[in-house]
């Protein structure tokens, strides 16, 4: 089977869950006849027609409110951002409307905000932001962040036939970069379950998004210049975490490095590191440690932006002060 | 020009001592010779600067995406001319004329496109994303419509302390669909801010037409809803648009409190520069590009009233020289040194520490000191650490 990339799967996801359930259909910026500022949903409206692929205003408050409302009558909404960043402006609809609906009054909010995400790409600090923390901290939102082609589809699929809000933030630096082969059949992959993308046994990098392509650079580069061998977890979702998982990675190595593209205070390593000490602190052979980005708005000169994200070298050196603990 | 004003509402008096204006008092006065002149070098500027920004685009020589307001000049530039020296406005994303008149360099806006270390924003900030107070232009973010509230608070201080100053904020006709536009325009209405809110009318948002962005016939009309003047100009005529943007800023200064001006205009270029407008109608483009070019347009007309070729030929040989100079010294600028991206956060601390995993980096704050007016910060660039 041929290969496609991210953005091809996630676009692949969306076709098939609208062939599937009429109830689904997507709402956002020129994601019609313009297929959306990154092409997401090119082929959309010709396949489905401009009831189902939804062109709006300039109005992220308006779009995702409108979309609670639909998700309430049994539509399955989704919504686009043009850029992440944006999700911004509809926080109070997101965090006080949808995220408290199903608790206080009962009703079923099924719906997706998805929209291009994350630095590594001179998008500057309105371009590049990676907003899940704030999201994470919502009791009532879902959160997923795929790292590859393949979770891409798969968790769009599960996040679409969610019965709550899911936020399905998308790397834009992995879109056209990634390419993965799909599995056969429609493949579901649960939200809050993490992936060993790669195994090891003396350190545990736990990682996601775009990072994670990093964490994996850095343990082949362990491997071959300290023979450390380096299990890394791809979390994928964010909310709610996988615990399982994080535990038996700890069990296993005995020492994590958690790797994260947001900033630090506040991110989601922070949430990390307690449930760690929490669960499995006498496992632990050394402190857990974190490699993130600093905590500053996001420059757009590229000399800037290298040094505020973190960076390959940055997951070699915490990975070997780790090890040597 | 002193006077005394009640503000509409019955909110109090306001006294102020004017500085004599830098224009035409009145739209009634035409305005001179000279004053039509610089109507048109900052035009043509406008134009010229971005056609080299076009250049070091393609010789990747500009770092992320590059806006265009071709076509628009006229709109931006008449709008900004409208105003006087301790005015404020806050331009968007097609507004570059309106920050050179407000005093913005070309060889400010060419080391912001190619972020270079010594730009107005240090390389933090994108484009034409920055700004100075004390030249009267604060600079945009991304969240389209967020800088109409905040001009209405800039403005509300003026009115507070009875300085006799105007602010004008620009919005596209995509922005106007945004919760800040209403909030803020809104607001600003209610507190009689002295406030001209430029709505720029150029038929698209992104690939978004009008008609999909609002059913109002035009935006002008929604003046209404709020309760304050609306006009509709053409936007193309950059003396329509001085003039019905005079008429705003005259009420705004008498206490008369906030007005919409509508320009109608047409975004000839893409989006940004990879944008290739597949969406619009065949011809449309054209079609403006040879009817209604608002340089053309002001040739023509100043061709009328005896302003020779050679005149504007010798400015546009001016504005060619300016544009070298520019990118000679804009190209020679180094990119930021990575450390100073940690500085000034906050007032206090002033820089933060590198992360524990840059062992040897130290914070720079002792060499990387904030400038005191950030908007001019105009230091040598620094070199690598
Ligand atoms: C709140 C918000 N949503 C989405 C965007 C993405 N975006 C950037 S420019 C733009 C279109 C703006 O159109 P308009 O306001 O008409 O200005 P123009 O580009 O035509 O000058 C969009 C949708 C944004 N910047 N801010
Ligand atoms: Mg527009």
């Amino acid at each position: 089977m041929a290969e496609i990339t991210y953005l091809e799967a996630i676009r692949e996801a969306l076709f098939e869950e609208m062939e599937r359930d009429p109830n689904v259909f997507m709402l956002g910026e020129d994601i019609g006849a313009f297929g959306g500022a990154f092409k997401v949903t090119e082929g959309l409206l010709a396949k489905f027609g401009e009831s189902r692929v939804i062109d709006t205003p300039i109005s992220e408050i308006g779009i995702v409110g409108a979309a609670a409302g639909a998700a309430h009558m049994g539509m399955r909404p989704v919504v686009e951002m043009q850029f992440i960043d944006f999700i911004a402006n509809a926080y109070d609809m997101l965090t006080n409307y949808v995220a408290t609906a199903r608790y206080r009054a009962f009703l079923p909010t099924p719906m997706v905000v998805r929209g291009p995400s994350g630095g590594y790409v001179r998008g500057g600090p309105f371009h590049s932001q990676n907003p899940e923390a704030g999201f994470i901290h919502t009791p009532g939102l879902k959160v997923v962040y795929p790292s590859t082609a393949a979770d891409a589809k798969g968790l769009m699929k599960a996040a679409i036939r969610d019965d709550d809000c899911v936020l399905f933030f998308e790397h834009k630096y992995l879109y056209r970069r990634i390419k993965g082969e799909m599995p056969a059949g429609d493949v579901v992959v649960p939200i809050g379950t993490a992936r060993v993308a790669r195994e090891g046994t003396d350190l545990s990098i736990i990682t996601y998004a775009a990072t994670v392509y990093k964490a994996l650079e850095a343990a082949e580069q362990l491997e071959k210049e300290d023979g450390l061998s380096v299990e890394v977890v791809d979390l994928r979702s964010l909310a709610p975490l996988d615990d399982e998982a994080i535990v038996a990675t700890v069990k296993k190595t005995n020492r994590v490095l958690i790797v994260h593209e947001d900033t630090r205070t506040g991110g989601i390593a922070g949430e990390l590191t307690a449930r760690i000490s929490e669960r499995c602190f006498e496992w632990l052979d050394a402190p857990v440690l974190r490699v993130t980005a600093h905590d500053v708005p996001l420059p757009y000169a590229p000399s800037l932006e290298d040094f505020v994200l973190p960076q390959t070298p940055d997951i070699v050196l915490a990975a070997r002060r780790l090890a040597a603990y | 020009m002193a006077r005394s004003t009640t503000q509409g509402g019955g909110r109090g008096t306001r006294t102020s001592a004017a500085a004599p204006p830098a224009v035409a008092a009145a739209t009634d006065v035409a305005l001179s010779r000279a004053q039509r002149l610089e109507l048109y070098y900052w035009m043509r500027l406008t134009r010229s600067l971005e056609e080299r920004l076009v250049n070091l685009y393609r010789q990747t020589k500009v770092v992320g995406g590059l806006f265009r307001s071709l076509g628009q000049e006229a709109d931006a530039v008449g709008s900004a001319y409208a105003l006087r020296q301790g005015d404020i406005l806050s331009p968007l994303i097609r507004n570059l004329g309106s920050m050179l008149v407000k005093g913005a360099t070309p060889v400010e806006i060419l080391k912001q496109y190619m972020a270079k270390g010594d730009s107005p924003t240090r390389g933090r900030e994108l484009n034409i994303h920055f700004g100075d107070t004390e030249r009267g232009f604060i600079g945009q973010i991304s969240p389209l419509g967020d800088m109409v509230p905040v001009m209405a608070g800039v403005t509300l201080s003026f009115r507070m302390r009875g300085e006799d100053r105007v602010g004008l904020v620009y919005v596209g006709d995509g922005a106007t669909s945004t919760g800040a536009f209403h909030e803020g325009i809104n607001f600003a209405a209610v507190q009689r801010c002295p406030l001209v809110v430029i709505i720029e009318n150029n038929g698209y948002a992104y690939s978004t037409p009008t008609v999909k962005q609002s059913l109002v016939k035009q935006f002008a009309d929604k003046a209404i809803g709020y309760g304050i003047p609306g006009e509709t100009a053409d936007g193309n005529d950059v003396i329509a648009t001085y003039e019905a943007t005079k008429r705003a800023v005259d009420r705004a200064r008498r206490g008369e409190g906030t007005s919409i001006v509508e320009l109608m205009t047409f975004r000839r270029k893409g989006h940004a520069e990879h944008d290739n407008q597949s969406y619009v109608p065949p011809g449309q483009i054209e079609r403006w590009a040879a009817e209604n070019d608002p340089l053309d347009r002001y040739v023509a007309r100043l061709g009328q009233e005896g302003v020779a070729a050679e005149e504007l030929a010798a400015i546009d040989a001016r504005i060619q020289r300016e544009i070298d100079e520019a990118t000679d010294i804009a190209e020679q600028s180094g990119v930021p040194e990575p450390l100073d991206a940690l500085v000034g956060v906050y007032a206090d601390p002033p820089s933060e520490e590198p992360l524990w995993f840059r062992e040897g980096k130290r914070a720079v704050v002792e060499k990387s000191e904030r400038p005191s007016s950030w908007g001019t910060f105009d230091a040598p660039a620094k070199g690598a650490d």
